[in-house]
């Protein structure tokens, strides 16, 4: 064991960090969205959020977040599935990882031009004769672009729990008489739900929050929590309701983590995204 | 188990392709001397002369690195550190109010950590540049250092650290050549993701940078808003060979620790 000042010397930079950095931002979102753009105190912004307009934008925001975190998932757990039953499993994970660590403005800049009106989308459109259609600037686009961003973080906490899964457990439902489907609904997927809960955490709270997506693909037509933030702090400089906004995503954030919160310790990855 | 079968490498396969044809399709027409990326004219190297040529664009690259390299080290001090504190707490709630208190930086969505620093360095009068920048990149690593570092403390056995003290180990002695060299793959773990999450950060940095500061996320993004020009397509050539090499570095060093993916990019 440490002597008691070598532990002081540990907690003091850390504690710092954490009250600095965690506590004191948290705490200052919460003050300013007291002030309205004057720096007078007001309740204002908390009862322009629940004014029709912004209630409309938290729920196309949630909405578009539901669906963006259905779709990765409908396809990445039966990608993840798979990955577990070939040979070099951690060599195709790797595979599937790397694109996530290209950066994120990149594989976005790389839709401007595959979406776009001339790009290879709408020249495979004009081929099979549909013709050409406007793909950038949509809702199909954003939630397209967003899906693919989120796939290989999905993925991974998927990944993880089905290859802890003991097959022994599989064998045994066979045995018994059910089938692959039944094996499926009643013995896979509640033994990997932890993992499945995991990926719905990196997911839907980062979609909650995109605006880079939003701002390149979707142009200015799909709005967000998190575009609404970003607006109020570094175009319309009112300081007090992009707080406000904050404030309820913070809100909804620790409500997302108590529904998705592991039961068992150790849980299937810690994955974080952005 | 059963072996893939044909509609499953079918699946697995359009994955992939899809997972991959943005990147490819991107460093593809990086070679276009036709200045889009809708038709292929002949090949060039001219992007690429573009991208070394432009000393505005190296600038922001070197940025870039040196906030990069400099806040992870940061980082990982303050992770480490961190992670031995957690450890000796005996207070078992003032550990776990420690342990989710650390989480919340890594679950919050980017526009918060960002939209918050800024007020916060308002507030504290910090001119917005490459200080608020580094800053916030240490703040925002700390918490994947901590998670790193934390499971190779809690399985290391404390009859070594007794051993240590029997054979008349000082407690520095004890932290520099028993527990430090323990944990060192966490420690390395944890200071790659700091680095690639610096790397990659483009909402944290495009809310606290100044005027005078850009880092190549945000470099990127006002490109990409200004419209298509293939100087950013000859960057991802460039980016995505360094990447790879860095992800297979990465790799090698944890198939070492046997701690394979349990950290994931944001």
């Amino acid at each position: 064991m440490q002597s008691k000042s070598a532990r002081a010397l540990y907690l003091i930079p850390y504690g710092a960090w954490i009250l600095l950095f965690v506590v004191a931002p948290i705490a200052l979102v919460g003050y300013y969205s007291l002030f309205d753009l004057h720096g007078s105190f007001t309740f204002g912004n908390y009862r322009n959020f629940f004014s029709s307009i912004y209630l409309r934008l938290t729920l196309s925001s949630f909405w578009y977040a539901f669906l963006i975190t259905l779709f990765s998932l409908l396809i990445a757990y039966p990608t993840a599935y798979y990955l577990t039953k070939t040979k070099h499993k951690q060599l195709w994970l790797l595979l599937i990882i790397i694109p996530s660590w290209i950066n994120l403005l990149l594989k976005t800049y790389a839709f401007i031009g595959i979406f776009g009106q001339y790009g290879p989308i709408n020249a495979l459109f004009a081929a099979i004769g549909i013709g050409n259609k406007q793909i950038l600037f949509t809702d199909f686009s954003f939630i397209f672009v967003s899906v693919y961003i989120f796939i290989p973080f999905m993925i991974l906490p998927i990944f993880n729990a089905i290859d802890r899964l003991n097959p022994a457990l599989i064998d045994a439902s066979r045995d018994l008489g059910a089938n692959s489907w039944t094996t499926f609904r009643r013995v896979i997927l509640p033994l990997t739900m932890n993992g499945v809960k995991s990926g719905i955490q990196v997911t839907f709270i980062p979609a909650l929050s995109l605006f880079m997506i939003t701002r390149l693909i979707a142009g200015n037509k799909v709005i967000t929590l998190g575009t609404a933030i970003e607006q109020q702090f570094l175009v319309t400089q009112n300081w007090g309701m992009g707080s406000t906004i904050a404030v309820f995503l913070i809100l909804f954030m620790f409500i997302i983590m108590l529904f998705t919160e592991q039961r068992e310790k150790g849980g299937t990855g810690n994955g974080r995204n952005r | 188990m059963a072996g893939t079968g044909k509609g499953q490498k079918l699946f697995l396969g359009l994955v992939f392709l899809i997972l991959y044809a943005p990147i490819f399709f991107l460093i593809f027409y990086s070679f276009n001397s036709g200045g889009t990326m809708t038709s292929f004219e002949s090949f060039t190297w001219e992007h690429y002369a573009a991208v070394f040529e432009d000393t505005r664009l190296i600038m922001i690259v070197f940025n870039t690195v040196i906030v990069a390299l400099l806040s992870s080290l940061l980082a990982t001090t303050i992770g480490v550190l961190g992670a031995l504190a957690i450890v000796y707490m005996k207070n078992r709630k003032l550990r776990s109010t420690l342990l989710s208190l650390n989480n919340v930086l890594i679950v919050s969505p980017d526009v918060i950590i960002g939209a918050s620093f800024l007020i916060l360095f308002t507030a504290l009068g910090v001119k917005l540049g490459f200080t608020s920048v580094l800053v916030s990149h240490v703040a925002f690593s700390v918490p994947i250092v901590v998670l790193m570092v934390l499971p190779k403390l809690l399985e290391m056995s404390n009859s070594l650290i007794d051993a240590a003290r029997d054979l008349g180990a000082s407690g520095k002695d004890v932290l520099t050549r028993v527990i430090i060299p323990y944990i060192k793959p966490g420690i390395f773990a944890g200071f790659f993701l700091a680095l690639t999450y610096s790397l990659d950060d483009f909402a944290v940095t495009f809310f606290v940078t100044g005027n005078g500061f850009s880092t190549l996320s945000v470099e990127i993004y006002s490109m990409a808003r200004a419209g298509i020009t293939l100087t950013i397509n000859a960057l991802s050539g460039l980016l995505f060979i360094v990447t790879v090499g860095l992800v297979l570095g990465y790799y090698a060093l944890n198939r070492r620790s046997k701690t394979l993916f349990t950290g994931v990019k944001r």
